[in-house]
């Protein structure tokens, strides 16, 4: 196991330097250079060329590539122009907003997804699983960001309207008088903000989730084993829960890394609409201000995340399927 | 779909013959309409196709093409003058056009295919040689009822795309009496209502859905080529070449899609052209490893080894014996990618990032209405609806393609 683990994770090493590649050749191949914000006629050509200077971009290319891999993985992720400032700073807080919503969506997915399948395969056929198949088709279709919308728009807007019992906020983690909460107070409070952010966030992902636990419980619950179960006198609980579903949770474990790197794009969107302030939204707003460096230093964090969430994935797979291991 | 290969000939798995009277070619099933029509029933059919369809006890085929028929011969006559008017303009306006010959098309390919159905392929005698491997899918295919239903969304879209300058009421750009057409909730003459400006919402969406459409069907197309090149070569040639490749490949998919597009197109102009190159290249990853897969395996069969044998190059080898043969699987992620594509772009645009206004697509529509929620909901609720049926349709539709084209799901 642990052989396993060590080659794993020499094996990220390359992908992590081949990605700080990308993203360097992918900002080099951008016209401008970051000096480009500050032309006007009222800054000399001079201060520009020195600023040139100062940022290292007079060096040659393979001198700024070697520079600048050097500083990223000693952590250094430079300057913010956007925010004026360290990179480093403005990161841990964002990355574990983020961290947080996605693992509540993670929940949300697996655990409604799986239930849904678990239910449509133990009454395959029937008209209850053709409903749940229908609404998964719908749900997968969607794009969460509109679903976002409509969520904002019921639970919180019309909500409020019509005067419903429980209403969601529609942005923020926090309510305004988050400070002056009790602490059980503060803990409801960010659930409520958690909520809907999270169920938009899920939804698809849920909805993939349910499809393939159907697939994979079908197969399973033909197989001879089960019939031996059920012949000896099992409850049907007992069956279904522990002796299926045992055997059907194996492919869903490599689910796990495929969901990720997707619940992380998707955040983008759901994090620019509920105004969360995570990576999603960092990087979007970075974007919008023209601050290459945070774009450059989020999206590799982003990267780094996916690529450790495949690891663990794998390894959770290896801890349960002992083959994969020797392979 | 693809002319016959020797590589299909000598494939050992081909699909097991069917048992007689089954489902072999003439089996009732295939051949419904087996009796030679009379004249009288060919004048029917030429005046209101799938009439005699319907007789003969085929509904489905009969009441769409009759409905298709009486549809699209009411739209004609209704924007007639629209379809006068693209003549008689001073600068002929391109789409206009376009719907004025699809819309022909469209008649003459419902009108002739019923009689070719009933008149032609009716008289002729069945079939003798066995069936090609997409022969056998298309049957299988056909019994699926979801796919049908997927496909047949898929073909109007398509239709409502071509044809949106005749169907659409409105300019989607005019913007009228601004204080007394904004924010109209949806009604007989604002079918979903009107937008900030005054638009028409149900007009914009159509118009959008050429954008949304084309967008996915163009840049999906970038994305398999890429992918089959990609994955051939390293299947192929394995060793280094594969090795480096699939590295790269990894890497690619390290990168939440929908987070390298931003970064690439902020970082220059997003022109539409730009979204569906980069939404090309950033989609050929899948395809790649499905199929250097598929070539893992297939490079080894005796079909190969043979073509090797004659002295073929390499590139023949690939393209045209080893290629047909993965085609399968990458036609139904093709369909599968479209839908996600669609949302894809959608995302884009919603943040700003995809098509620019004021063209109208799906998701910068949606981003519009995002503003007015509360006071016109109708706005943002409408294009996400047209995106999930749109999309909603592709996935049925691959679906159903999956289970057909899959010899190994097929009971």
């Amino acid at each position: 196991m642990a052989r396993y683990l060590v080659r794993r994770l020499l094996g990220a090493v390359p992908l992590i330097l081949g990605i700080l590649t990308l993203i360097f050749f992918i900002m080099h191949l951008a016209p401008g250079d970051p000096t480009v914000r500050y032309f006007n006629p009222n800054v000399s050509p001079e201060v520009i060329e020195q600023m040139r200077r100062n940022l290292g971009l007079d060096q040659p290319i393979y001198v700024q590539y070697f520079r600048w891999m050097g500083s990223f993985l000693t952590g250094n992720f430079g300057y913010s122009f956007g925010q004026m400032r360290p990179i480093s700073e403005i990161l841990p807080q964002v990355m574990w907003n983020t961290i947080q919503l996605t693992l509540v969506s993670l929940v949300i997915i697996f655990v409604v997804g799986m239930l849904i399948g678990i239910v449509q395969a133990v009454r395959q056929y029937s008209v209850g699983d053709n409903v749940l198949t229908f609404l998964a088709l719908f749900f997968y279709s969607m794009p969460g960001f509109w679903f976002a919308l409509m969520l904002i728009l019921i639970f919180s807007l019309k909500a409020s309207e019509w005067g419903w019992p429980i209403q969601f906020p529609a942005s923020q983690m926090t309510s305004v008088d988050y400070e002056f909460l009790s602490t059980w107070g503060k803990i409801q409070d960010r659930i409520m903000h958690l909520i809907l952010p999270a169920t938009a966030l899920g939804i698809g992902s849920a909805a993939g989730v349910a499809r393939y636990m159907r697939g994979s419980m079908l197969e399973v619950i033909r197989q001879d084993y089960i019939r031996t179960a059920r012949a000896k006198g099992l409850s049907e609980r007992k069956v279904v829960f522990k002796h299926a579903l045992r055997n059907a949770l194996l492919p869903i474990i490599t689910l796990l890394g495929l969901t990720l790197p997707f619940l992380f794009g998707g955040a983008v969107l759901i994090e620019t609409i509920f105004a969360w302030p995570g990576m999603g939204r960092l990087v979007v707003d970075a974007i919008y201000q023209r601050d290459y460096p945070l774009v450059m230093a989020t999206s590799f964090i982003i990267a780094v995340m996916v690529i450790l969430s495949n690891l663990v994935a794998d390894v959770l797979y290896a801890v349960a399927d002992p083959r994969i291991r020797t392979g | 779909m693809s002319r016959p290969l020797v590589s299909d000939a000598l494939q050992p798995v081909s699909p097991a013959p069917a048992p007689a009277g089954v489902e072999g070619p003439g089996s009732p099933e295939d051949r419904p309409v087996a009796r030679r029509a009379t004249g009288t029933e060919i004048v029917a059919c030429a005046l209101l196709p799938g009439v005699i369809h319907l007789l003969r006890g085929r509904f489905a085929l009969g009441a769409s093409l009759l409905g298709g028929w009486v549809l699209l011969l009411a739209l004609a006559v209704y924007r007639w003058d629209r379809i006068i008017g693209v003549f008689t303009a001073r600068v002929l306006p391109i789409d206009g056009l376009v719907a004025v010959i699809t819309l022909a098309a469209l008649l003459l390919l419902i009108c002739g295919g019923a009689l070719y159905d009933i008149a032609v392929r009716a008289a002729r005698p069945p079939r003798l040689k066995g069936d090609s491997q997409w022969a056998v899918a298309f049957r299988h295919f056909r019994r699926n009822r979801m796919a049908i239903a997927g496909l047949a969304v898929m073909v109007v879209l398509y239709a409502i795309t071509l044809l949106t300058p005749l169907i659409a009421p409105f300019d989607p750009a005019a913007q009228g009496d601004i204080v007394a057409t904004r924010y109209l909730s949806p009604s007989f003459q604002h079918l979903m209502g009107t937008d900030r400006f005054g638009r028409d919402v149900f007009s914009r969406v159509l118009y959008g859905a050429r954008i949304s459409l084309s967008i996915g069907f163009i840049a999906v197309g970038i994305g398999v080529t890429l992918g089959t090149m990609i994955g051939a070569v390293a299947g192929y040639f394995g060793g280094l070449v594969d090795s480096a490749l699939m590295r790269f490949t990894d890497m690619m998919l390290s990168f939440p899609r929908l987070v390298l597009l931003i970064v690439v197109i902020a970082l220059f102009e997003p022109t539409i052209y730009l979204v569906v190159v980069v939404l090309g290249l950033t989609g050929w990853m899948a395809v790649a490893r499905i199929v250097r897969g598929e070539v893992l395996s297939l490079r080894e069969r005796e079909f190969v080894q043979a073509a090797r044998a004659l002295g073929m190059s390499d590139s023949r080898i690939i393209w045209r014996h080893i290629v047909p043969n993965t085609l399968a699987p990458v036609i139904v992620y093709a369909t599968l990618g479209i839908g996600n594509t669609i949302l894809i772009e959608a995302g884009l645009s919603f943040l700003g990032l995809g098509v620019q206004l004021p063209t109208p697509s799906w998701g910068n529509m949606i981003s519009e209405g995002k503003d007015a929620l509360i006071t016109a909901w109708w706005i943002a609720t409408f294009p996400g609806l047209a995106i999930v049926l749109t999309v909603i349709a592709f996935n049925l539709l691959g679906d159903g393609l999956r289970d057909a084209l899959d010899p190994r799901l097929r009971t």
